[in-house]
């Protein structure tokens, strides 16, 4: 009997000892994520794969002096503070702005961040001269402020940017230049001697301001992080203790891994898995991005697309509903490249609708029936980065417009080949003859919404204007929208330039990306805004 | 043999010259822009020319051939585009990842596949003959990113048996020989087993229906053998062919399979080349596929040598 007491305690407390590790395990409340990256986005400061770069190492890891606000889902998705608290442009030298920055916020590695440190990542991606300057960071930072130009100290807390023109845009801009710990990159350069392993070693071991800081990474695998608990901002500071950041580019794969228990959280499930994913009880979350899936029209020399008219025609010709169903219902139905609730939608007087007695009457009007069709081409792809599902989607498209009399033919090319065709324009042999192009493109910005594809100083190569669009009055719309630096006087100029462009219709706009993405029940405090973005920082888990 | 190994050694020399060349040049010559990854569309034509002379694109091509394989002879491929990090650090991590699941893969596709060789030729035109060859027609032809994706379904998403992705569990940072990280190898590794059982099989199916119909056999069993005894003369005479093929399918393996590692999410070559690709990553494409061809030059050498000692008649 005693042997069987003695035996049956110390299984008890063996089991107790053994089970310490484990229960600990389960009450840390740690969020894993699969992204659909194939790697972990460059954890340096300034991120790679695109906005789910920003959205998964720029945003946890760090801060930017202004952010976007996250914490709405029913509206636009504006700009605030954030390391600055204030802003404002010299009245006398519009290319100059005043910066003012918190005074209470410091790096993960303890050090202060201040005027200098702003300076100083401004200089990691501007001045060549630099002792830290890091060509890998350049592509993604100067593209997304295309006139940002230096930075000065004016005292501890304040500093002065300055740009190469009168440019209103620069503070939405801002929100992609993250702030990288000087202190801590100059450490890591003490111990290496030169500025590429410094960076290198930076990105293994970063040091931002933002609400989760890096506990671990294996590249190609996962990024450890863990609740930054000192954090600035008290809405922001996390609740949970870490987040796992796993890359997962297949999307059966990410489907299966969600399924299995593996991660709480999928971006974009496979959409012919989203029934079976809700029914095992996970919750998709999904609201319209400023993203639009468009045809890119040309407007070169003996483009069918020169005539208004055939633009409408095609603008009305098609169920935008229809293809919601397609998609599975995840996709915003556009009225223009923003939406009636946006700051910068102006109320045009075109009309985006499905309406095909009217696509029809213009397309009779222009000379075209159903004996006598309109050829078009239009160039794509079989995938890539926010192209939803090009082939079914064009293939609709392809299908709906026979009934106002186009007959389109689709010239499906590699993505990579496409999007580097997207700069050298309609009239360039890479066009292939085609009549447009079907590349999908983020709003957030008015500069990456509309100018690019609006000026006529962006025709290519200069930039995305491949269709050659644009004349003194767009050009004259930009330049007002660029020099009025009062935020809802330079909202309403924005206006009217939107208003003039789904007016004249340089594109046939056909959806907005919802970006579903699907999560256990156990993750709550989720708000998904109508952004690329999603503030992981107020989440938490059950 | 000494002689004959060294030979063997020095002809390898011009295959991994004319490697380095093919590699360079298809990665050079396919269409899109080698600052793709990290240059969006709207980056300013002054901007794409600044990158391009810091990454040494606009010198001309033999010139970057040079540098590049003066660089390579060194151990230094060069730095990828989309990462910053070491190409050399970049390709070992994943040759290492791939080297653990292509010889679980190996070794599991070695076992059935000799197994179902043996049974099929020992008993050919029998019933087992007939399921045995049937198991290695399905092993060649079954494709093997649907056979993974049938078996994640089943044993992940439906049973929760085993993890449906990845290398090894959320929250643990490094590679280790447990039953846990082990349990992330299982899937990927019996997909990926297929492969080289199908063609083993196959293989020996054929060596050992051959072997059996020659004299020799007959007159060991004339002398009395023991029919264990024959067997091992069998395997005497099929081993060299089957450790060939077997070499030529750990290189195949060795590469990865772009498919099942990407279906699997496993950290490996495969999925490394993948992202490469789209990610039009110059660097790290050229890096890997020499990298990968040099370890296939160095496996069909040392196949070559190691059957070369079990068959002598090779040397000749």
């Amino acid at each position: 009997m005693a042997h069987a007491k003695f035996t049956l305690t110390a299984v008890l407390l063996a089991t107790t000892v053994l089970s310490v590790p484990v229960v600990a395990h389960a009450q840390d409340k740690i969020l894993r994520i699969g992204m659909t990256a194939a790697d972990i986005p460059r954890t340096l400061g300034q991120p790679d794969q695109g906005f789910e770069g920003n959205r998964f190492t720029g945003m946890t890891i760090y801060d930017s002096l202004t952010a976007w606000d996250l914490s709405k889902e029913d509206e636009a998705s504006v700009v605030i503070p954030s390391l600055a608290t204030e802003w404002a442009v010299d009245p006398d030298d519009t290319t100059k702005w005043t910066f003012t920055l918190r005074d209470d916020v410091t790096f993960h590695d303890g050090s202060p961040f201040n005027a200098e440190a702003v300076v100083w990542n401004v200089q990691k991606v501007l001045d060549e001269d630099a002792p830290h300057f890091d060509a890998s960071q350049v592509g993604v930072t100067a593209s997304r402020m295309p006139t940002l130009r230096s930075a000065q100290v004016i005292d501890e807390f304040t500093v002065e940017l300055t740009t190469s023109e009168p440019d209103s845009f620069l503070p939405i801009n801002l929100t992609n230049l993250f702030m990288a710990s000087p202190s801590h990159w100059q450490a890591k350069f003490d111990e290496t001697g030169d500025a590429e392993s410094a960076w290198a070693a930076f990105a293994a071991d970063p040091s931002g301001s933002g609400p989760f800081r890096v506990t671990g990474f294996v590249p190609r695998e996962r990024l450890e992080l863990a609740g930054n608990t000192d954090y600035w901002n008290p809405d922001r500071t996390p609740k949970l203790d870490g987040v796992v950041l796993v890359p997962l580019p297949e999307a059966n794969a990410r489907t299966a891994a969600l399924l299995s228990g593996q991660v709480d959280w999928i971006e974009a499930p496979a959409p012919d898995a989203i029934p079976q994913i809700e029914s095992r009880g996970f919750t998709i979350y999904a609201n319209p991005q400023p993203h639009v899936w468009p045809w890119q029209l040309s407007f070169a020399e003996g483009s069918p697309w020169l005539d208004r008219r055939v633009r409408h025609a095609a603008n009305l010709c098609f169920d935008r509903e229809d293809l919601q169903i397609l998609l599975g219902g995840y996709m915003g139905i556009p009225k223009g490249t923003v939406d009636p609730t946006h700051p910068w939608w102006g109320n045009p007087d075109f009309d985006i609708r499905y309406d095909l007695d009217e696509a029809q009457r213009l397309m009779t009007e222009a000379g075209f029936s159903a004996e006598n069709p309109l050829t078009v081409k239009v160039q794509t792809s079989a995938s890539g980065s926010g192209q939803m599902q090009p082939i079914p989607m064009n293939e609709y498209l392809q299908q709906a417009l026979r009934d106002c009399y186009f007959d389109v033919e689709l010239d499906v090319i590699e993505w990579n080949t496409l999007f580097t065709n997207w700069r050298r324009g309609a009239t360039d042999e890479s066009a292939n003859g085609a009549h447009a192009i079907n590349v999908t493109f983020a709003t957030m910005d008015p500069f990456f919404a509309m100018v690019r594809f609006s000026s006529t100083g962006t025709f290519p190569p200069v930039s995305n204007n491949w269709g050659y669009f644009g004349n003194d009055e767009f050009d004259a719309l930009i330049a007002d929208a660029r020099t009025t630096f009062e935020d809802d006087a330079r909202d309403e100029a924005l206006g009217r330039l939107h208003k003039r462009l789904v007016e004249e219709a340089p594109f046939v706009w056909v959806a907005h990306d919802a970006g579903p993405r699907a999560m256990s029940t156990r993750v709550t405090g989720v708000v998904q805004p109508r952004s690329w973005f999603i503030d992981i920082a107020p989440m938490d888990i059950e | 043999m000494f002689g004959y190994t060294l030979r063997r050694i020095i002809y390898t020399a011009p295959v991994l010259l004319g490697v380095a060349v093919v590699c360079f040049a298809l990665v050079h010559i396919s269409p899109g822009d080698p600052l793709i990854s990290i240059l969006p569309a709207d980056a300013s034509v002054d901007l794409q020319n600044r990158l391009r002379v810091l990454y040494g694109f606009d010198r001309s091509y033999p010139e970057q051939f040079i540098l590049w394989l003066g660089r390579a002879l060194q151990g230094d491929l060069g730095t990828s585009i989309a990462t910053g990090r070491p190409v050399t650090t970049e390709v070992m991590r994943a040759v290492a990842n791939t080297l653990m699941l292509a010889a679980v893969a190996t070794f599991i596709g070695f076992v059935l596949g000799c197994f179902f060789g043996f049974v099929a030729g020992y008993f050919s035109n029998s019933p087992l003959d007939k399921a045995a060859s049937a198991a290695a027609v399905f092993g060649v032809s079954v494709p093997h990113y649907w056979l993974g994706m049938v078996l994640v379904i089943i044993f992940s998403a439906q049973l929760g048996w085993l993890p449906a992705a990845g290398a090894g569990p959320g929250g643990s940072s490094q590679w280790k020989f447990d039953m846990v990280h082990l349990s992330y190898m299982v899937l990927p590794a019996l997909t990926m087993s297929v492969i080289p059982m199908g063609i083993i099989a196959r293989t020996v199916r054929a060596l050992v229906a051959e072997i059996l119909a020659q004299e020799f056999v007959i007159g060991l069993r004339a002398r009395g053998l023991s029919e264990f005894g024959v067997f091992l003369h069998v395997v005497k005479n099929a081993a060299p062919t089957a450790l060939a093929v077997m070499g030529v399918q750990l290189g195949y393996l060795l590469g990865g399979s772009i498919l099942i590692e990407t279906v699997f999410s496993w950290p490996g070559t495969g999925m490394l080349l993948n992202s490469a690709i789209f990610q039009r990553d110059l660097p790290l494409l050229q890096g890997t596929i020499l990298v990968l061809a040099l370890f296939f030059v160095v496996l069909n050498l040392a196949v070559d040598v190691l059957q070369s000692a079990l068959d002598p008649r090779i040397k000749r």
